[in-house]
């Protein structure tokens, strides 16, 4: 067995060097792996759902050979580590990777590069210079939702901040971001600041804390997993409820839908989708397909509004997030808007 | 003609018979992997491990538990990855005076009589303090003496070989063949023997710990050789790895029974282990169990030649 086996591998070696290569480098005989340190959260099963919805089609079409997901069993650097290394002996030629640490699996990172495999990093990213990071810009999410409240409040008013967990990268940059937003419309003002930890029992719990200490809100700035929380404290102070704006989860879908029913009210929602785990499948295709491609890539964000919103509660999992599918033509299209 | 086996040959034999199996299997599964390259990639993690290893068996030696060990070593990492390339010497100095406190540690365990348990699940909240203070975000570089030796291209057998087989000797020469090795394991077989016999008790267990912390600190040394920059949380998992690897390599509890070599051997099979699972695309929901199981058939086995021995 292992005789033949080492047969079939020394000729697919001398096919591969004998066979003129074609101009267009041909993806159908390369395969991917997904290196994924985590899965115990609804984002995370939504992220590895997507992948197979995506990546076993592509498969079938011949668009690559494999695509195979591997989940480390504990959340730890070390494990991960191990695993690219594992992969880089399984003959990968691409590794798509949402990385434990962002400096941990350097030394194994770059294992792989000099192994002449490409690693496409995307959510969790690594510093490694000769991998591609795809990237969250917080901050543009932050800053957005104040754009989006200045057209719907040209005249301004007072605004209540929801954070998420104190002292996580990810909450300094999206409070930056709405930070920077309110210099840029000085209309408004943040009149308070309260950490829901992303967590909807969290954030009602803090908003009923702070209510009767503000004015009058306009509209609450939030991070996600945060809003439908707000929306119940709220409530109960009976207060006007103001624009919130929300983070993508099903319960705030569903309390937007019951809200625009019963009084036209009208916000926006916006978040990260877990689908992001296919845009880097079909990056790392483009980049083994021989396309050039910037090292650092932005993901565009999933942006509901009034208009769209029926279409993406329908797609939307119970307890779920909304998400998206990336296609083959929408990373061409990040990869050229990069450029 | 009978050829005899001592114990501790059996002790020995069981590990290097798994680890044998194991990697046959993992040549049979992935034929890439036996290569200079392929056995590199394979077992380079596990020379970290090794080291952590060998520390927690010389504190199961005087018969106590090091729950610190992944959390220290981690701390260790931090310290290496953020002192070392500019200020060698202010690396080294923080990096004696943690040696210095798990003696310190071991003083304490002793005069007060304290389970090792709690005192070293206590100080793992202290190391994992300290290292989140000392690097409050991923970060930090491995000099460049540390990257070379750790990346070293070692003639004909891979370097993760040659430092495992290295780790194995010096360890095996300070535990089995110095005077302070045979004392180490004394306390662990019988404290009040060893007493009577006119040595101090105190002063082996303290210098059981400061070698404990010494070959700690070694393990975080060479993490950060291999990954480049640390973490805060990088090596959390090496307490458990370590305490499976000492028992995997033929040590045991209690009694000062331990086996150097073999720890470094159980080592070596924890992570074939974790290759070998992944080469078989064992989904990861049953990863640990399938690990878990990895454990009791070779510990099984071991029961049933002890048996057989007796």
């Amino acid at each position: 067995m292992t005789f033949k086996t080492i047969l079939l591998a020394t000729a697919a070696v001398l096919s591969a060097a004998v066979l003129p290569h074609a101009a267009n480098a041909d993806t159908s005989g390369k395969k991917i792996a997904l290196s994924n340190n985590y899965a115990g959260n609804s984002w995370r099963q939504a992220m590895l759902t997507s992948w197979d919805k995506v990546t076993k089609p592509a498969v079938a079409a011949k668009k690559v050979a494999a695509a195979d997901a591997f989940t480390t069993a504990e959340n730890q650097a070390t494990e991960q580590a191990a695993q690219i290394q594992n992969m880089i002996l399984q003959g990968y030629d691409a590794i798509v990777l949402n990385a434990a640490s962002p400096t941990a699996l350097n030394g194994a990172v770059k294992a792989a590069c000099d192994a002449g495999i490409i690693v496409v990093s995307f959510d969790g990213i690594v510093n490694e210079p000769c991998a591609w990071r795809i990237a969250v810009n917080f901050k543009e999410m932050g800053r957005s939702q104040v754009e989006y409240l200045s057209k719907r409040l040209p005249q301004g008013g007072n605004l209540l901040e929801i954070r998420g967990l104190a002292g996580v990268f990810v909450d300094d940059e999206i409070s930056a971001g709405i930070h920077e937003g309110v210099k840029q419309f000085p209309q408004f003002k943040i009149v308070g600041s309260v950490h829901g930890d992303w967590a909807q029992d969290v954030a009602q719990r803090a908003v009923a804390g702070v209510l009767p200490s503000l004015p009058d809100v306009a509209a609450v700035v939030t991070q996600g997993g945060d809003g439908y929380g707000a929306a119940q404290a709220f409530e109960a102070a009976k207060r006007k409820t103001p624009i919130i704006v929300m983070g993508n989860r099903e319960d705030e879908l569903q309390w937007w839908k019951k809200q625009k029913d019963a009084n036209a009210y009208e916000t926006m929602s916006v978040s990260i989708a877990p689908g992001v785990s296919t845009l880097a499948f079909w990056v790392a295709q483009q980049i083994l397909d021989g396309k050039q491609v910037k090292k650092d890539l932005t993901v565009p964000f999933l942006r509901i509004d009034q208009a769209n919103l029926e279409d993406n509660l329908k797609s939307t999992q119970k307890g779920g997030v909304a998400n998206v599918e990336y296609s083959q033509a929408d990373a061409e299209k990040v990869i050229a808007d990069a450029k | 003609m009978k050829i005899k086996i001592s114990a501790d040959h059996i002790r020995l034999l069981i590990p290097l018979v798994s680890l044998a199996v194991l990697l046959v299997a993992v040549f049979w599964l992935q034929p890439r992997a036996m290569s200079y390259l392929g056995l590199n990639l394979l077992f380079n993690l596990a020379v970290p491990i090794a080291l952590a290893t060998i520390a927690q068996m010389l504190v199961i030696a005087v018969n106590d538990l090091d729950l610190s060990i992944g959390t220290f070593v981690s701390f260790a990492a931090c310290v290496t990855a953020v002192y070392m390339p500019s200020t060698p010497l202010l690396g080294i100095f923080i990096l004696a005076v943690a040696i210095a406190a798990y003696a310190f540690m071991g003083m304490i365990i002793h005069l007060r009589d304290l389970p090792s348990i709690v005192v070293t699940l206590g100080m793992s909240f202290v190391w994992g303090g300290l290292a989140v203070l000392i690097l409050p975000s991923p970060g930090g570089q491995a000099p460049v003496w540390l990257r070379s030796m750790m990346t070293a291209q070692t003639p004909i057998i891979p370097f993760a070989i040659v430092a495992s087989l290295v780790i194995g000797i010096v360890a095996h020469l300070i535990v089995m063949k110095s005077t302070l090795g045979v004392a180490i394991r004394g306390v662990g077989g019988n404290a009040r023997s060893v007493s009577r016999a006119g040595w101090s008790v105190l002063r082996i267990k303290v210098a059981a710990y400061a070698l404990s912390g010494f070959f700690s600190v070694l393990a975080g040394m060479a993490l950060v050789g291999l990954t480049t920059s640390a973490d805060a949380n990088i090596a959390l998992r090496y307490t458990l790895l370590s305490i499976a690897g000492v028992i995997l390599g033929g040590g045991e509890f209690v009694g000062g029974r331990v086996s150097p070599i073999g720890a470094v051997v159980g080592a070596l099979t924890l992570t074939l282990a974790g290759s070998f699972l992944s080469f078989l695309r064992i989904s990861p929901d049953w990863q640990i169990g399938a690990q878990g199981a990895v454990l009791i058939v070779v510990l099984g086995l071991r029961l049933i030649f002890s048996r057989r021995e007796a």
